[in-house]
C-alpha cells in the first residue's frame, strides 16, 4: 500500500469538479465548523467561492498558526550543492539541455560556502541538486552529510527521488528532513513537463513519501510547483497526499512549500498564472486545513510580499539565498536555477521580522536529539 | 517573601501558601512558566518576571547547546529563577537518555523536563518509553519531572521509577482547552506521593485557579501567556490565579453536593 492506490481513486478531473462546484454556504462551514477540517473543506477554501471570504480566512489563519507556532519564523538557507542534471524539466535552469557551467562543490568550496553561511546566523540548512546520480549520488551525499553535520543544527535536502535503503543510509549521517515535490499531480502533462530523465517516472516520485516515512525520516516536505496546471487542483493533491501521509506515518512531521515558477535561463515561461491574492488564499487554505504543518516561503517572493505574509501562516523563511553552487564565496549568479525575488541580507530579513514582533529563530533542532 | 501585592495599593497585601517542595527544592510560586513562542526575548524575560515563577522550562532544541554563550540562557538570567531543561524533540527512551546527558554536562543542571513525544502533531507523551528513561535518568541522579497524559496508573509507575514529579497534561499541548482530564487529574492528586504539575492546555487563567483548586501543587503555562495580545498582563494574571487557586485550596472549600442540605434538618427533633 502506498499512496499510488489513493491517487488513482482520485481522477484530475473529478477534483477539478469537487471544487469548482463549491459555493459560498461551503466555504463558511468550512471556516466555522469545529473539528478537524477534511478535503472538502480544502476544496471549498480554495475554490473560487472562497475570494470573498479572504479576509475572514487570514483573520483565521493567524489564529490558528499564532497558537501552534506562536510569534516566531524560523529562518533558513538554501546551499546549492551542484547543478549537474540529466533530466530535462521545462521549467527549471538546471535542464540538461541548458547551455549553463556544471558546477558540483568538493570539499574545500562546500566549507568555504559553510563558513560564509554560518557567519550570517544559519543553524538550519537545506541541500539542494539536480539529477546526475551517479556523480551527486548517495555517496556524495554521505560524505557531504559528513562534513556539514558539525555546522548546523538541522540538515534538509532536496535532491532527486531515492530508494529507501538509501534514505536510511543517509539519515544515520545525520539527514533530518526532506523536501521531495511532486510538481503537479496531473498525469496526463507530468509527462510533458519532464519528457527525459528519471523525474519521467511518476509513479516512483508519487511513491517517494511513503519511502521518506517508512526509512524513519524525520520530517517531509511537499508541494507542487504553482505556475504549470491549475493551482487548486494541484494544491488539493498535495492536501490529500498529506493527510495520507499524516495517517500512515504519524511519527513523521509535514512541510508545504509553495514554489511559484520564476524566470529561469532557458525556461518556458508559467503556463498558468497564480497572483497574489491566489497566493494568499492557497497559504490560508493549507493553514485552515491543517493547524500543524509546517509552511515554508522562498526567496522567489518579492520583499514587500514576504513582509505581509509573515503573520498569514507562514512558518519558516529562507533569507539571502542564492540559487547556484558556490553562489555564496564562488559565482555570480551564471548558474543559477531561478531567479531569486528578494535579495536583502539574513540580518536585513532578521530585523523585518522582529520589527513585525516576531521572533526570528536560528535555531530549533539539535542533532543531540536523535541517535 | 510576599508572593503577590497589588501594584495599586501597596499595603494590600496577600496570605502566603505553604512553600511547594519538589526533589530538594522549595518555591513559593506554584506557577512554572514554557518560555516558547514569546515574539521577542526581551518580551519573554518580562512575562517571566511578571509572573513570579521561580522554575522556567528552555527547550533544548533552541539553545546551542556546544557554544559558550547562549541567547535564550542568558535572558533567562533572572535572580530566584531556576532553568528546567526540557527533552522536546525526542521520540524515544534511548534519545532522551543522550540529550538528558548533554543538558546535564553544558546546562550544569540535573534537573529536567523529561518530554518524550513520537507524534509530532499533538505532541501527546508516549507513556512506555517515558517509563523507560525516567528509570534510566532517575538512576542516573537526575531530577526527573516527567511530561505525561493523565494516566494514574502511569503516574503511580513514573513515582516509583523515581520520578521527582510528575507532569500530567490538561489537554494536548498549545489547545488552551482547559482541563480535559479533570476525572483522571483529580485520582492523580488523590495517589501522588510526589508534586502533581499539571501541564499543556492551560488556555485561561480561571483554569490555572481550577487546578490548583483541585490540589495540583502546581501548573505550567506556555503559550496562553505566550500569545496573548499582552504577555506581560497575562503573566500577572495567571500569577494571581495561581496564588488565588492555592489559597482556596489550603482555605478547605465546602464540598460540593448534587443534594441540597437543609439548614433545618426535618429529624433534628430525635435528638441525639
Amino acid at each position: 500500500m502506498s499512496f499510488l492506490q489513493e491517487f488513482e481513486r482520485n481522477g484530475w478531473a473529478a477534483m477539478g469538479e469537487r471544487i469548482y462546484g463549491k459555493q459560498g454556504a461551503d466555504v463558511e462551514r468550512a471556516l466555522f465548523r469545529s473539528g478537524r477540517r477534511d478535503l472538502d473543506d480544502f476544496c471549498a477554501l480554495v475554490s473560487p467561492a472562497a475570494e470573498p471570504h479572504l479576509e475572514a480566512m487570514a483573520q483565521l489563519s493567524y489564529r490558528l498558526t499564532r497558537k501552534r507556532f506562536g510569534n516566531t519564523t524560523q529562518l533558513y538557507i538554501p546551499l546549492y550543492l551542484s547543478n549537474e542534471c540529466h533530466n530535462i524539466c521545462t521549467y527549471c535552469g538546471f535542464s540538461v539541455d541548458n547551455r549553463l557551467e556544471r558546477l558540483t562543490l568538493d570539499r574545500e568550496q562546500l566549507l568555504q560556502e559553510v563558513a560564509q553561511i554560518k557567519a550570517e546566523g544559519f543553524e538550519h540548512i537545506l541541500l539542494v541538486t539536480g539529477e546526475a546520480g551517479r556523480k551527486v549520488g548517495v555517496d556524495y551525499f554521505e560524505q557531504v552529510l559528513e562534513w556539514l553535520r558539525p555546522h548546523f543544527a538541522s540538515i534538509t535536502m532536496e535532491v532527486q527521488a531515492l530508494d529507501q535503503a538509501e534514505y536510511e543510509r543517509l539519515i544515520r549521517r545525520g539527514l533530518n528532513s526532506v523536501l521531495i515535490y511532486q510538481e503537479t499531480y496531473n498525469r496526463d502533462t507530468y509527462k510533458s513537463y519532464h519528457p527525459k530523465g528519471k523525474k519521467g517516472n511518476m509513479a516512483y516520485r508519487l511513491e517517494t513519501p511513503d519511502r521518506l516515512g517508512r526509512a524513519g525520516i524525520h520530517r517531509i516536505g511537499l508541494a507542487a510547483l504553482l505556475g504549470l496546471e491549475d493551482w487548486r487542483i494541484d494544491s488539493a493533491f498535495v492536501a490529500l497526499h498529506l493527510s495520507y501521509l499524516e495517517r500512515r506515518y504519524w511519527r513523521t512531521k509535514y512541510s508545504i512549500s509553495l514554489p511559484r515558477l520564476r524566470p529561469a535561463a532557458g525556461c518556458q515561461p508559467p503556463n498558468v498564472t497564480v497572483s497574489d491574492r491566489d497566493f494568499v488564499q492557497l497559504i490560508c487554505a493549507y493553514r485552515i486545513y491543517n493547524e500543524n504543518a509546517e509552511i515554508s516561503l522562498s526567496t522567489r517572493e518579492s520583499p514587500a510580499l514576504r513582509d505581509h505574509l509573515l503573520k498569514l501562516g507562514i512558518t519558516s523563511m529562507s533569507a539571502g539565498s542564492k540559487t547556484e553552487p558556490g553562489g555564496y564565496t564562488l559565482q555570480d549568479d551564471a548558474l543559477e536555477q531561478f531567479q531569486i525575488n528578494d535579495e536583502r541580507s539574513p540580518a536585513e530579513v532578521a530585523a523585518m521580522i522582529r520589527a513585525q514582533g516576531f521572533d526570528p529563530v536560528w535555531k530549533d533542532w539539535d542533532m543531540v536529539l536523535e541517535s | 517573601m510576599i508572593p503577590c501585592q497589588l501594584p495599586d495599593t501597596g499595603s494590600n497585601q496577600f496570605r502566603e501558601t505553604q512553600p511547594l517542595r519538589v526533589g530538594d527544592r522549595d518555591y513559593d510560586s506554584r506557577l512554572f512558566l514554557g518560555t516558547g513562542k514569546f515574539g521577542s526575548y526581551a518580551l519573554m524575560r518580562e512575562a517571566v518576571e511578571a509572573s513570579g515563577t521561580e522554575l522556567v522550562t528552555v527547550a533544548l532544541r533552541r539553545v546551542h547547546l556546544h557554544e559558550q554563550q547562549d541567547d535564550v540562557i542568558e535572558h533567562l538570567q533572572v535572580p530566584g529563577v531556576h532553568l528546567l531543561p526540557n527533552t522536546s524533540g525526542v521520540r524515544t527512551a534511548k534519545e532522551a537518555v543522550l540529550a538528558a546527558q548533554l543538558a546535564r554536562e553544558s546546562l550544569q543542571t540535573d534537573w529536567l523536563k523529561l518530554e518524550i513525544h513520537p507524534d509530532p502533531r499533538y505532541l501527546l507523551p508516549d507513556p512506555i518509553e517515558t517509563l523507560l528513561a525516567t528509570e534510566q535518568l532517575a538512576g542516573e541522579g537526575f531530577q526527573v519531572m516527567a511530561y505525561i497524559n493523565a494516566d494514574p496508573v502511569l503516574c503511580k509507575r513514573l513515582e516509583e521509577a523515581g520520578a521527582a514529579a510528575v507532569m500530567p497534561l490538561g489537554a494536548p499541548i498549545g489547545t488552551n482547552q482547559g482541563l480535559q482530564t479533570r476525572a483522571m487529574l483529580e485520582i492523580i492528586i488523590e495517589q501522588s506521593h510526589v508534586p502533581v504539575v499539571v501541564d499543556a492546555g492551560i488556555g485561561a487563567p480561571s483554569q490555572a485557579a481550577e487546578a490548583m483548586e483541585m490540589g495540583a501543587d502546581a501548573v505550567l503555562v506556555n503559550t496562553a501567556i505566550a500569545v496573548a495580545g499582552d504577555p506581560v498582563a497575562m503573566a500577572q494574571a495567571f500569577r494571581l490565579a495561581v496564588h488565588a487557586g492555592r489559597m482556596a485550596y489550603e482555605a478547605r472549600m465546602g464540598v460540593v453536593s448534587k443534594r441540597a442540605e437543609a439548614s433545618s434538618p426535618l429529624t433534628a427533633f430525635l435528638g441525639n
